[in-house]
């Protein structure tokens, strides 16, 4: 049987990719002080999955590194080994290395085998270590009570005691019975018992020797946990190639608008017919509706898979640098399209080192400032309306306006006369900005603000400074959820519809010709005593407009992070949810639009992007006025 | 779907005896494009327009949920008249990794042409610039200028990408 193995290979290493990100998230978690064997017990079986996958294929590195890991693994959960910080770092660093094994052999690269082989020379002195000091141990103990070779025959005795004699020689069919029963459930307290008792009578040495015997016996029942586990994970997920999950999206959609149109031709039909029509129609609509949202949910994940990289990141760099940092994670469950999960990770990583290297001070200096000695970093996700956020928060030194000035200075930055802080903290973004001794500069990244705020933009999102000398700063994120349905409100210009994104609308008014005054040549609309700057949208759109006057038409209301202004559309066509269809995907990105939708009909609706609409206000008016 | 298109492409390259050539009527002038690159052919409809894209490209409209730009080359390179009536046909192309429709006059055949059969483009006297052609052939005693549309589509004057995306695409 020749089985062309490569077409299980990226299968393996989606699942060994996923069982180190488990093992590091397991690895960061552990409470020394107390350590949890079950967390133990999912590492241990994580590096035996990843070693059982390497033999099959042929990955010999991965499985040599793996196998001596999961030796160390083994002794930690039996509870011969004591796990400390020290370990535990090893045990992060051998992550890290199986990860670039998995990369190599995922690109087909050659391995590093100084590295492969230092990191297996490692572990393999840390588990002589502990083979040396295992064997002290017996010797010690062994010392004064018995000889140590009659303390090792006393526990070989003892599970053959127990193997072969115990049920038996224990005599009663029931009893054998109920042995059976408890090996399932808790054979090791079974074992002990029995193991005890029996060593009891006849060694004194029984309780050195109980406690090996306890986990050595509990080995068979674990292991069988072990297997049991990734059999439920397998039956309840399936890996799907996001391609195959993209064309359901599609074509859901087009259900929907076939739906619609399907909908608009029952509302002609008139008779008998029509009221049973009718019923079915409203039936067929709401099932569409639900099969569009789980459809929907299927792309979203939950922004923990970004965030759960990020204690590990802390604990390294604060480590580095000598910091004291409290990492705060809120949010995680936060659901976000699964394209934009790979492409935040770069961005996100690159702020939080940024608060950690410029924003948290040293301990000393904290305690200077009267803060506490810990720093605190909050990584923070929610849902605002059709966007999420992502807050990287710290309470370190803020940005310093000084330092960013005179670094603008000597790269020649244009800077206005009197800026304002959010000039000024934009001013990070700039290319080229970041120099070794600049404030935002993580060394040796080779990666600079302007890289992620130019990776933040192409997901369509932008980023918010806020900072204040010596409390912190707080950089916030906002992205569209591309994928998700966005709540909208249709508007018409010159029998075009366009929607606009409900979140910015404040309200929508019919103003009366009083409340519009002409300044400047723009015009301006007073509401409740204040005044907002009015945007025509056939001037934006180049559209024939039904009414070119304010105040015949409707004037939205809406408000950008920047910005609040009205916009002046024909008519309101009504609220609706709209799917963002990519305008880049075919065409390319438009000035003023987040995107498309298709509307019930099947014809192409435009979302409007206020945010970059409002930077074609005209606020010097304003400014007159107030 | 567009993966097949290209391997399709590549082996119609490769084998010079098996050209397919749809070929189109854009004002008088009759055209033909490699048919691995046709998606469908289907009538004018009312697009959706884009604000402040040149007059050339039409809008977007819906492709099955997807929003596809429209091109009117008519209106680009200057041939005929570009009015919209009920056998106005849009050429929904695959190039590029994109979906682009196109709008001609009328869709006439699918022409199968040896390589020996094209001969080299002409450097004047075409609305195309040369570099967007990949000859001439003559079929039924009709002239037809075989227009290399994936150079066209990508082009830098017709503008339809992002710079960047386009070489993303690429």
């Amino acid at each position: 049987m020749n089985i062309d193995m490569s077409q299980f290979h990226q299968v393996f290493f989606d699942e060994s990719q996923e069982h180190l990100d488990d093992m590091e998230q397991l690895l960061m978690a552990i409470d020394l002080s107390q350590v949890d064997a079950e967390q133990l017990n999912s590492i241990f079986r994580a590096a035996h999955s990843i070693k059982g996958g390497s033999g099959v294929f042929g990955f010999d590195a991965l499985g040599k590194v793996t196998h001596v890991m999961e030796s160390l693994l083994d002794l930690a959960r039996k509870n011969l080994l004591k796990l400390d910080v020290e370990l535990v770092d090893e045990f992060l660093t051998t992550v890290d290395v199986l990860k670039n094994i998995l990369q190599a052999y995922q690109s087909a690269s050659p391995q590093d085998d100084i590295l492969i082989n230092t990191t297996k020379a490692k572990l393999e002195s840390l588990l002589d270590k502990h083979d040396s000091i295992l064997q002290e141990q017996e010797e010690s103990q062994g010392f004064g009570l018995f000889e140590t070779s009659a303390s090792s025959k006393q526990t070989d005795e003892a599970f053959g005691f127990f193997e072969q004699d115990a049920l038996e020689s224990d005599g009663t069919q029931a009893a054998a019975d109920n042995s059976f029963g408890f090996f399932d459930d808790t054979p090791a307290k079974a074992n002990t018992n029995a193991g005890a008792s029996i060593l009891a009578t006849t060694n004194p040495a029984a309780e050195s020797a109980q406690k090996p015997l306890t986990s050595a016996e509990r080995r068979p029942a674990r292991t069988t946990a072990a297997a049991a586990n990734p059999a439920a994970t397998e039956s309840t997920t399936i890996r799907v190639d996001t391609g195959k999950v993209d064309n359901l999206v599609n074509l859901v959609g087009e259900l929907v608008i076939t739906q619609s149109m399907l909908s608009l031709v029952g509302a002609q039909i008139e008779g008998v017919m029509a009221e049973k029509l009718q019923s079915a129609l409203i039936e067929l609509d709401r099932n569409t509706r639900e099969i569009q949202d789980a459809v929907m949910s299927i792309r979203m994940l939950p922004i923990s898979f970004v965030f759960n990289r990020f204690p590990r990141l802390v604990r390294d760099l604060s480590a580095t640098l000598g910091k004291e940092i409290e990492l705060v994670i809120e949010g995680g469950n936060t659901e976000i399209d699964k394209s934009l999960i790979e492409k935040l990770a770069d961005p996100l990583t690159h702020l939080v080192r940024n608060s950690i290297d410029h924003g948290v001070e040293l301990p000393e200096k904290r305690v200077m400032a009267g803060k506490g000695r810990c720093g605190k970093v909050t990584l923070r996700a929610q849902h605002r309306g059709g966007n999420i956020q992502i807050s990287i928060i710290d309470d370190g030194a803020g940005l310093n306006r000084e330092r960013i000035l005179q670094k603008a200075r000597e790269n020649q930055i244009t800077v206005s006369e009197n800026p304002s802080d959010q000039e000024i903290w934009q001013l990070i973004f700039a290319p080229g900005f970041s120099t070794a001794d600049a404030v935002t500069d993580v060394s040796g990244r080779g990666v600079g603000m302007d890289v992620v705020k130019r990776n933040i933009a192409n997901l369509g999102g932008s980023v918010e400074i806020e900072s204040q000398q010596g409390k912190g700063a707080s950089f916030h994120i906002v992205l569209p959820l591309t994928l998700a349905i966005l709540d909208g409100m249709g508007v018409s210009v010159g029998g075009n519809v366009f929607i606009i994104p409900l979140v910015n609308i404040i309200e929508s008014i019919q103003a009366k010709p009083a409340q519009i005054k002409t300044v400047q040549g723009s015009a301006l609309l007073n509401v409740r005593d204040e005044y907002w700057p009015l945007l025509n949208l056939y001037q934006v759109t180049g559209l024939e407009p039904e009414f070119k006057q304010p105040e015949q038409g409707i004037i939205v209301l809406v408000e950008s992070n920047q910005n609040r202004f009205g916009l002046v559309v024909d008519a309101l066509e009504g609220q609706q949810q709209a799917v963002i269809k990519s305008l880049e995907k075919h065409y390319k990105k438009v000035t003023g639009l987040a995107g498309a939708t298709i509307m019930g009909d099947g014809s192409v609706a435009l979302i409007l992007d206020i945010e970059s609409l409002s930077r074609l206000v005209k606020k010097d008016a304003i400014k007159e006025l107030s | 779907m567009s993966q097949t298109t290209d391997v399709a492409s590549k082996h119609a390259i490769a084998d010079p005896e098996m050209n397919e050539f749809l070929s189109f009527v854009l004002g008088t002038e009759h055209y033909a494009l490699d048919i691995m690159k046709v998606k469908e052919i289907r009538g004018y409809e009312t697009v959706t327009k884009i604000a402040n894209a040149p007059p050339y490209i039409k809008g977007v409209l819906n492709l099955r949920g997807d929003v596809v730009p429209i091109v009117d080359l008519r209106i680009k390179f200057n041939i005929g008249e570009a009015s919209y009536n009920e056998f106005t046909i849009v050429i929904m192309l695959n190039v590029l990794g994109r979906i682009v429709g196109i709008v001609v006059d009328a869709v006439s055949d699918v022409v199968t042409l040896k390589h020996s059969d094209i001969m080299p483009p002409p450097e004047f006297g075409v609305a195309f610039n040369s570099k967007y052609l990949r000859g001439l052939a003559t079929v039924e005693e009709r002239m037809l200028i075989l227009v290399n549309i994936e150079a066209l589509i990508g082009s830098d004057e017709l503008g339809l990408f992002d710079a960047r995306t386009a070489t993303e695409q690429g």
